[in-house]
């Protein structure tokens, strides 16, 4: 194996563990919108195809790129907004009324 | 990256994709609480236009990218970037969980296609294997996300039926496409297959998310799209050790476990285990149909002005919504009749169980939506010591996590963390009919002699309820 390949599987475990003990901990009230930040988090993936494109000399290989690029793209900002959408709503009680 | 020493360029690159990693980070971890979610989610999204940013800025200073890649990359960006803006910002939030998979959906499409795409120039059989392992993974993965996750929202969105589909031969089908995955995945990372090959696999895993998706019963669609999630996660994580990326490797792991500590808690709160949900929902087995037992079994219905009547002249009211009312889209009606009795003086508070609604937590989203304050929204343990001191209960669309039978051995929800409502002095459920909720076996609940049923459909009869309760209050 070369160090390269330590380094990057040695990212991947902590990236895991990391990702166990920050969501563990997040009430039953926001699932769905970490579900759905956590979705838009892998939109990351379109950093992936920008990568791809830079090496795609081909038909083949630009079409693939187009549908990537296409999905990548969906999944980034689709996700950040449909999320932030969710989040929006959620407020304090509002006016000047307390409850304990 | 390559070993040895860096360019200061290289440096200033990798450590800002650190940066970026790291307000995934901690843009995840501030949405522990209501009150920095949103925060945290725009902290994450500034992270992710960090690391879009900085692709364009590496992509520009290496100049190997041909134009023709540069415009069809930026023609695949709009169009994908647009489509998501506009779904994303019409969708209605009874509709967002099909969306939120559909995402899901395209996310695993592209993780996929990263592979083939990368195995087109380079022959598979040259490729090493550090190479050609996370490939057959990404494919494989990335394939059954992207069908998985599509049956899924067709499921949630009424396209696809949400009752469990199985047909002849389904095991068998199964079986064949897994051995042609598993076995083509075989030869492709032993640096012995080539794209065709790879394109076989593709293939086989498409079909086995389109088969292992359709016999899932439509209730069980939030453990599912979790747990497709984190296949997503994965999936990601591999097509960055495809392409040597570290904020993929880095972020796709997050997501990885993310969606795995979710589909974990998701299962447990419906006293289900994973393994068992994937085999196929309630009621494809041969449970028997389990009758109330105890109680008398005599129904007794309610009228709305008795019910209004009765809610009117509450100290404390719990409302219980549940699945029904997701469907009714009646969160409106509801939170108006709440705020009328606040008015009147009652206090009001929501229990949620966990599984509520259609997705882990989306009954709480619904009702933010309807302008409720989360600090109204109860969980299971905070709302169940609350019951015994509740004057009025009104259960609204949900069924089974409020089944006492669940206190008991021997039947389909025994042991399933339920809502204690038939502690309460009263309960009013209102629902359509006797029909039986998921589990297919009688609420015990609505035999109780405390408990009064409003036969109506949830957004009409909550109407009625607060037109009545208005009667009494002004």
């Amino acid at each position: 194996m070369t160090s390269t390949l330590i380094v990057a599987i040695t990212v991947f475990v902590l990236g895991l563990l990391v990702g166990f003990e920050v969501i563990s901990k997040v009430p039953a009230t926001l699932h769905t919108p970490l579900m759905s930040g956590a979705n838009a988090i892998h939109g990351v993936v379109v950093v992936g195809v920008m990568v791809l494109a830079a090496s795609t000399h081909t038909t083949a290989g630009y079409a693939v790129v187009f549908v990537a690029a296409a999905f990548a793209a969906m999944n980034v900002v689709g996700g950040y907004v449909v999320t932030d959408r969710m989040l929006e709503m959620f407020h304090a009680r509002r006016g000047p009324k307390e409850q304990a | 990256m390559t070993a040895g020493d860096l360019s200061g360029f290289d440096s200033a690159v990798a450590l800002l994709y650190l940066a970026a990693a790291v307000s995934f980070v901690l843009g995840l971890h501030l949405m522990n609480s209501p009150a920095g979610a949103r925060k945290g989610n725009r902290l994450s999204a500034a992270g992710m236009a960090l690391a879009i940013a900085l692709t364009v800025v590496v992509l520009v200073h290496d100049d190997v990218i041909t134009g023709t890649g540069a415009g069809v990359l930026a023609a695949g960006l709009v169009v994908g970037g647009v489509g998501g803006l506009i779904s994303a910002r019409r969708v209605q939030m009874t509709d967002m969980p099909q969306l939120v998979s559909l995402f899901n959906a395209v996310g695993g499409g592209a993780a996929a296609l990263i592979a083939i795409g990368d195995a087109l120039p380079h022959p598979l059989r040259d490729a090493p294997v550090r190479t050609t392992i996370p490939t057959v993974l990404d494919v494989l993965i990335g394939a059954i996300t992207f069908s998985g996750s599509l049956i899924a929202a067709g499921k949630l969105a009424g396209k696809v039926s949400g009752s469990p589909i199985l047909f002849p031969g389904n095991r068998v089908l199964s079986v064949l496409l897994a051995l042609v995955a598993l076995g083509g995945g075989g030869v492709v990372a032993g640096g012995n297959g080539g794209v065709p090959l790879l394109l076989v696999v593709t293939a086989a895993a498409l079909g086995i998310g389109v088969l292992i998706t359709l016999p899932i019963g439509g209730a069980d669609m939030p453990v599912v799209i979790s747990l497709l999630n984190a296949f997503t996660g994965t999936a990601v994580a591999m097509a960055g050790f495809v392409l040597d990326s570290t904020p993929l490797i880095v972020a796709g792991a997050l997501v990885g476990a993310a969606g795995t500590i979710l589909t974990l808690l998701m299962a447990e709160a419906m006293n289900r285990s994973v393994l068992g949900i994937m085999k196929g929902g309630f009621g494809v087995g041969d449970e028997a149909h389990v009758a109330a037992e105890g109680a008398g079994g005599a129904v007794r219905s309610t009228s709305v002005d008795d019910a209004a009547l009765q809610l009117a002249y509450a100290r404390s009211v719990v409302v219980v919504p549940g699945y029904g009312l997701a469907a009714a889209q009646a969160q409106h009606e509801l939170v108006e009749l709440c705020q009328a009795l606040e008015a009147h003086g009652v206090e009001v508070s929501y229990g949620i169980h966990p599984v509520a609604g259609r997705m882990p937590g989306h009954m709480n989203v619904l009702l933010a939506e309807a302008n409720v304050p989360y600090t109204q929204l109860r969980d299971l343990e905070e709302i169940n010591p609350e019951f015994p001191r509740t004057d009025v209960v009104l259960v609204v669309g949900a069924n089974d996590v409020t089944n006492p039978a669940a206190r008991r051995p021997g039947n389909p929800v025994s042991g399933m963390p339920i809502l204690d409502v038939d502690k309460a002095r009263s309960i009013i459920v209102i629902k359509r009919s006797m029909a039986s909720g998921y589990a297919g076996i009688d609420n015990e609940l609505y035999t109780d002699p405390k408990t009064a049923m409003l036969f109506a459909d949830a957004k009409a009869g909550l109407k009625q309820l607060h037109t009545g309760v208005q009667a009494y209050v002004s």
